[in-house]
């Protein structure tokens, strides 16, 4: 320790200049995670659904983050195999030569195991986190609709009130929800399996006979979203349709005693 | 040049087959590349078939709101095309076809270990598809509850038809066929190798064989015993599947994709397997990390039994964790295997003829379809994307990334072994190209149009709905596809009309069967085999005085 003074010569300084290097060479890549992280503040949809409510907004958190995962190792992988393909062609001219028959680097195949084994650990927690998020349940939520399935059509039946809209001949039923507040869909079916989905939630789930399903939206923007069936259930499959209308509460709140007075 | 060609013909063909030809050869033949060669056939022919579903399905999509078909006829379109590459093309094609020709090749055997069973498979599978494909002609049409058959869907009530009968009875056949192949493959692996075929030495396509026959034993008596179940609460007053009576509509999904998992992966190992022989004979190098590449087709096999309910997460009645843990885990192996071709590649020497070209496409289309499979094993965003074209899209790469740039792979690089006659390589790189381009416009659309919601199995979607420009875009893709394969059978033809002979070994080929001629003799190995002292005898003979695979270190240099 104390000879240390005596060691900065010529070959200390190249020394420290590598380390220097080395260091700079390990800024780069906490510059890039820091990037994405910034970059993560917009977070970039890669074409999913703007997310009309909070659970879907989740959803949509991971389905970004994701992405940037994915094309970053995809591409890490697509480069290696696009590399390998051009730079190892049998040149024109070849002399019939035997390449070197390397057999096994152990060193790179433990690599190549562990490495992927901490990638799918870490989207695995996020995973779980966003889980967690979305299957959240508000021990009381503000409104409760029961949603049957049948084929093929709807019914939305609004818990507590004597509101229950239908699948008619003349057009598709529309679900009504009030804006900023937490709706409690329970969901099954009469007869197959159906699925309800909405693309605007970013969610579908299973509608299917002898299973009650429960999940919470809250809707967090106003507007008329596409509904269907997404699980295929016979002839009418594709037409078995609804729309889903996020209002403000008190708008709301008018509509389903303008129902409930109709239904009387 | 032929070994075929100086061989006397001798007295020695044992069962009575010589003099026996042509339509009653292919009747009767237990010779393992018979039977082989008639799976293979077969099975391409319904790959056709399918594929024209598929053009059909294509043209109805192209329009918002069109009645090119009917609903009823497009629901059956989408059925059978779904069954036929499922049950009755990527499978059979891959166990029956390649295997059953090239496992005891590959292995010095005469035969398979069971030749009459053999034939009774191939007969239970040709029977079994001609039963699935009959219920196109009884009056109430084939069946129409996708390929999945949900219960209660599928039962008596929803699906009267014989149609429905007609696909549960044929694929309980074509399953005891699959397994009655699955056993006829392990036994052969496990029995009849010859001398000097240690396990540690067995090509790694033969190794992808015998873990997916176990696969099939796993799986598959799953599957065939939910069909019989099906039948019976269709039939015999059961209620399995149905909430009346007490039953589990839900125990379908668990059953079908108790078998429905494992069957992506008995799909999946064999065509692994077989770009992995591509690779390192057209790069000219040994497997790279052989073992590590045989612990992970176990480790895929083994995660493969615990991953079924990832098609179930939207169900609400799953143990979402668990099952995301597990299908993210089979990345691991799966990445394995991508190094370990890319090592394969690494510092080779590449020649593009056709089946490494086809491997390469393999390597990169499954690549998009494994990285979207990642997204997809993800509970909350599996609740977004099910059921829509994003998973169709996702295992459309899966699939025809291993059944179809693989099992072509495999097709080029065997066909000069199995006819004896060669292919000519300017069509089959149209046949590539062709399938590769238009493989991305038809699935890179659907992508698309999942992310905006639109779901699977819909004969119809309207105007205003966003999906027309992408759902044309996908329809000229599948266009694209299919004229690709105009270039399949005009090579084809012109191979057999015009022949080149291929010789014994004309891609330098590394594994047992490239000693034998071509095509091989009866039992396969008349004039005895090589010695087997690495997984690459032909190789080790051919090349003698090839480099070592150590490099010599000179005398007194400094040890690494």
């Amino acid at each position: 320790m104390i000879d240390q003074p005596q060691l900065e010569g010529g070959p200390a300084r190249a020394d420290a200049g590598r380390r220097h290097l080395l260091r700079r060479l390990r800024v780069a890549p906490l510059l890039l995670l820091a990037g994405i992280a910034l970059a993560g503040c917009n977070y970039p949809a890669f074409e999913a659904e703007n997310p009309a409510d909070l659970q879907g907004r989740h959803i949509f958190y991971l389905w970004s983050g994701m992405v940037i995962a994915g094309l970053i190792v995809g591409g890490f992988v697509l480069v290696l195999i696009l590399w390998a393909s051009f730079r190892y062609r049998a040149p024109k001219n070849d002399d019939g030569a035997v390449p070197k028959q390397t057999h096994s680097r152990i060193g790179w195949e433990v690599a190549y195991t562990t490495v992927p084994i901490l990638i799918v650990a870490g989207i695995f927690g996020f995973t779980l986190h966003t889980l967690n998020e979305v299957d959240a349940m508000d021990p009381h939520p503000a409104l409760k609709v029961h949603v049957i399935a049948y084929r093929w059509g709807w019914i939305f039946d609004y818990l507590g009130t004597n509101v229950s809209i239908h699948t008619t001949t003349s057009g598709y039923p529309q679900l009504v929800l009030p804006e900023n507040e937490t709706t409690e869909i329970i969901l099954t079916s009469n007869d197959v399996v159906h699925e309800f989905m909405v693309p605007a939630f970013l969610f579908g789930r299973y509608a299917q006979p002898g299973i009650v399903n429960r999940f919470d939206f809250t809707p967090s923007r106003t507007g008329v979203f596409q509904g269907h069936c997404a699980v295929y259930c016979g002839l009418y499959h594709a037409e078995m349709l609804f729309t889903l209308r996020v209002a403000p509460p008190a708008t709301f709140s008018s509509w389903l005693q303008t129902q409930e007075a109709h239904a009387a | 040049m032929t070994v075929l060609a100086d061989r006397p013909v001798t007295a020695a063909e044992p069962h009575g087959s010589q003099g026996v030809s042509g339509f009653y050869k292919w009747l009767t033949s237990t010779d393992h590349k018979v039977i082989g060669k008639s799976y293979l056939y077969t099975s391409i022919v319904l790959f056709f078939l399918s594929g024209l579903l598929a053009e059909l399905i294509r043209i109805q999509l192209a329009e918002p709101a069109n009645t090119f078909l009917s609903q009823q006829a497009y629901d059956e379109a989408f059925t059978i095309h779904g069954t036929i590459m499922m049950y009755l093309f990527a499978g059979p094609v891959a166990f029956g076809g390649f295997a059953n020709i090239f496992v005891p090749l590959q292995i010095g055997a005469p035969d398979m270990a069971f030749p009459r069973l053999n034939l009774l498979s191939y007969w239970l599978y040709f029977g079994g598809s001609l039963i699935v494909l009959s219920g196109a002609l009884t009056s109430s049409g084939a069946a129409d509850f996708a390929w999945t058959a949900y219960a209660p869907l599928s039962n008596s009530l929803y699906s009267p038809g014989a149609g429905a009968d007609l696909w549960i009875v044929g694929l309980v056949l074509t399953g005891f066929s699959a397994i009655f192949t699955g056993v006829n493959l392990l036994t052969t692996i496990f029995y009849l190798r010859a001398p000097g075929m240690t396990m540690w030495r067995m090509p790694i396509f033969t190794w992808n064989m015998a873990v997916t026959a176990i696969l099939i034993l796993v799986a598959f008596p799953v599957l065939t015993g939910a069909m019989v179940m099906l039948f019976a609460d269709r039939h015999f007053g059961t209620h399995v599947f149905e909430v009346t009576g007490g039953g589990v509509p839900i125990l379908w999904q668990n059953l079908f994709w108790f078998w429905g998992h494992p069957e992506v992966y008995i799909l999946a190992l064999p065509f692994f397997g077989m770009v992995t022989e591509v690779f390192s004979v057209f790069s000219r190098k040994p497997v790279f990390g052989y073992k590590g590449m045989v612990f992970a087709t176990l480790a895929i096999a083994g995660l493969s039994t615990g991953v079924w309910a990832h098609h179930m997460f939207a169900t609400g009645a799953v143990l979402l964790p668990f099952f995301s843990a597990m299908s993210y885990l089979i990345a691991v192996p799966t990445g394995v295997k991508y190094f370990g071709w890319i090592g394969t590649m690494w510092k080779g020497k590449i020649n593009f003829a056709s089946p490494m070209l086809f491997a390469v496409g393999f390597l990169i289309f499954f690549l998009f379809g494994g990285v979207t499979g990642i997204i997809l094993a993800s509970p909350p965003l599996d609740f977004y994307l099910n059921n829509t074209y994003f998973v169709v899209a996702h295992f459309h790469e899966v699939l025809v990334g291993t059944a179809v740039f693989g099992g072509f792979s495999a097709f080029y690089y065997w066909y000069p072994k199995f006819t004896g006659r060669m292919m000519r390589e300017g069509l089959a790189k149209w046949h590539f190209w062709g399938l590769f381009v238009g493989s991305w416009v038809t699935y890179l659309p659907m992508y698309l149009l999942g992310l905006r919601g639109m779901p699977r199995r819909v004969a119809v979607y309207f105007a205003g709905q966003g999906f027309t420009f992408l759902n044309q875009i996908a329809t000229v893709g599948a266009v694209i596809i299919a004229l690709s394969f105009v270039f399949l059978l005009v090579n084809l033809w012109v191979s057999w009309r015009v022949p080149v002979p291929a010789g014994a070994n004309p891609w330098d080929g590394a594994t047992l069967e490239w000693w034998a001629s071509s095509p091989p003799a009866h039992h396969n190995f008349e004039e005895g085999l090589p010695e087997i002292r690495s997984e690459r005898p032909v190789w080790d003979a051919n090349h003698p005085s090839g480099p070592p695979a150590v490099p010599a270190v000179p005398a007194g240099a400094p040890a690494r």
